[in-house]
């Protein structure tokens, strides 16, 4: 029964990204579908640290412009392919991430959240004021991944919009698929138990630090990944990729579509990608939405506009 | 020495409060010790001294020949003791059997990366904790409630759940906070019977427990609080018989129940 959830899950998704474009009017919303797919990985790392282990991030922004400047900085200065420049993001993000988290999550609640926005600032800062490397709030252009131009050779001729489109659909479908194998396992089931209670979880052997630590750090790749295919795919990237705009919007993705599941945060990243695409005033008051979204949801939605919804539909015994 | 637990000389502070004050006694395997005393007595602080909760002030805690005083809990669980709590600890948003599994944490832990890619080997972990969480559950009575939300359920049946949770660790050690509390007749002896049935296997039993009547028929020895101190430790036959115990109970001391750091 439980792996038929899984199951479920991934199935709605793969069909999801392969008819979608059957709707598409035109060809730039690809474009919408992929910046969708590159938010959605990165609400994926957020369910995992916030959904299943109840710990908030207000700052994994910044591991998102860690891997969005790992590809634009490694190919140039290293020599590095860009898609071992994106590895290596993930690796800086993931040693990052355990430094910063093991003095960090000893903290709790809205003491979490403040250090986490710290650190997010603190690279959003570094990024805008090592002008010489970064070229500050300017920003930096970024390698081609060169991949299309292989599957092209190979005689897969796909439009940029198309190619990274399934490229990042990929990325996601295997994200969400990692996500879901950690739900049932004996890690995401310790997780989801110190969210539930802390000191029950200690009493059954489960030791809370290395725990939260490892949700940290996996949640922290995940934002990582996603920057990198944000900034190959745009090919430049500014220092906003770090800023603190992206952090809330992670978290506010997440929390809208359900914290709790995959899907919904999935679902969540797709309503708040496609927004400000079909409302350009949103674009303007983006921080306002953002902030009344939050606070509705939070008062009259609890777990997420998908889960209740699924709620409502299936009737109360769910 | 036999003792499986001893506990010497226990004591914290809050405040300036002795909450506990130079506590000592022994619990041996297979054996029920009960601790009782008046409200407030200070007997779910020695509990979560001695379960790592608290770091005691004073005195000190040794589980089978080990100093293990001020340890964390997880660390404890390693070393075979297990508990459960006055006021509830389940994980309400997990299913009763899923509740059951997470006590065979320490059997089913495995490498992170195993789990994030769902291999066979994590998988087998999880689906041996799964068949032994049900065995317990059925144990307790809860087998035909595996599927259900844990915060569904009753009182009486997050209490049992509570106690398989602790009985998944295969404790040598079960400390068990008021498991009683809140049940009802029939309740409380089907707990009665299953806190029997766990000391008649070689676990040591350490209770906390209001309802009398069951520590008095169930315990081999028992301890009693007043105060944050010890005022006396015996067979049941014997403490009932205390002047002391009489007297803290039926509260001849005018500050009986003056607000002590307790749960």
């Amino acid at each position: 029964m439980r792996v038929s959830a899984k199951s479920a899950t991934l199935l709605v998704l793969v069909v999801l990204i392969l008819l979608s474009p059957v709707l598409f009017p035109s060809g730039y919303y690809y474009r919408v579908g992929a910046l969708i797919f590159v938010n959605a990985i990165a609400v994926t790392g957020i369910v995992i640290l916030t959904g299943y282990a109840g710990q908030i991030s207000l700052g994994h922004a910044g591991f998102a412009g860690i891997g969005a400047y790992a590809c634009a900085l490694a190919p140039v200065h290293l020599g590095l392919h860009p898609s071992l420049a994106m590895i290596l993001g993930a690796a800086i993000s993931a040693v990052l991430a355990w430094l910063v988290g093991r003095p960090i999550l000893r903290l709790k609640g809205y003491y979490l959240g403040v250090a986490t926005l710290g650190f997010g600032i603190l690279v959003s800062m570094v990024l805008n004021n090592e002008r010489q490397l970064t070229g500050g709030p300017d920003g930096m252009e970024v390698p081609d991944l060169g991949l299309r131009g292989l599957l092209k050779d190979a005689g897969l001729d796909l439009t940029n919009g198309q190619f990274w489109y399934f490229l990042c659909g990929i990325v996601l479908i295997a994200a969400a698929w990692l996500a879901l194998n950690l739900y049932n396992s004996p890690t995401g089931r310790a997780l989801r138990a110190l969210h539930g209670s802390e000191v029950a979880a200690r009493t059954v052997g489960v030791d809370v630090a290395r725990l939260k630590l490892q949700a940290f750090v996996i949640s922290a790749v995940y934002a990582s990944v996603s920057g990198s295919l944000l900034a190959l795919q745009n090919k430049f990237i500014t220092p906003d990729v770090a800023g603190f705009m992206h952090s809330i919007e992670m978290v506010t993705m997440a929390v809208l579509g359900g914290v709790g599941s995959i899907l919904g945060a999935i679902f969540g990243a797709a309503v708040l990608t496609l927004l400000p695409q079909v409302l350009t005033v949103f674009a303007e008051y983006e921080q306002l939405v953002l902030g009344l979204v939050m606070m509705g949801v939070m008062i009259f939605l609890p777990q997420g506009l998908l889960p209740s919804i699924l709620r409502r539909v299936r009737g109360k015994d769910e | 020495m036999t003792a499986l637990l001893s506990v010497e000389g226990l004591g914290i502070t809050f405040g300036g409060l002795k909450a506990v004050n130079d506590v000592s006694f022994t619990v041996q395997p297979g054996e029920i010790t009960s601790v009782i005393g008046p409200n407030g007595a200070g007997k779910t602080t020695l509990f979560n001294m001695i379960s790592g909760v608290y770091q005691p002030g004073r005195g000190r805690v040794v589980l089978g020949g080990e100093d293990v005083t001020g340890m964390a809990p997880h660390l404890l669980a390693r070393r075979g003791l297990s508990r459960t709590f006055q006021n509830l600890q389940i994980f309400q948003s997990m299913t009763v059997l899923e509740n059951a599994i997470s006590g065979y944490h320490l059997k089913e832990r495995g490498p992170v990366l195993a789990d994030l890619l769902g291999l066979p080997a994590s998988r087998r972990r999880a689906a041996a904790a799964a068949s032994g969480a049900r065995e317990l559950l059925a144990r307790v009575g809860l087998e035909r409630a595996a599927e259900r939300e844990a915060g569904n359920l009753s009182y009486g049946a997050l209490k049992r759940l509570e106690i398989a949770r602790a009985l998944a660790l295969s404790p040598r050690i079960l400390l068990l906070d008021e498991p009683a509390a809140g049940c009802n007749a029939v309740e409380t002896e089907e707990i009665d019977h299953l806190i029997a049935e766990v000391a008649a296997s070689g676990v040591a039993i350490l209770l906390v427990e209001h309802d009398m009547k069951m520590v008095m028929r169930i315990s081999n020895h028992i301890v009693v609080l007043d105060h944050g101190e010890k005022i006396a430790e015996g067979d049941p036959a014997s403490v009932s018989r205390n002047p002391a115990v009489i007297a803290a109970y039926l509260g001849t001391d005018a500050e009986t129940g003056a607000a002590h750091a307790d749960g």
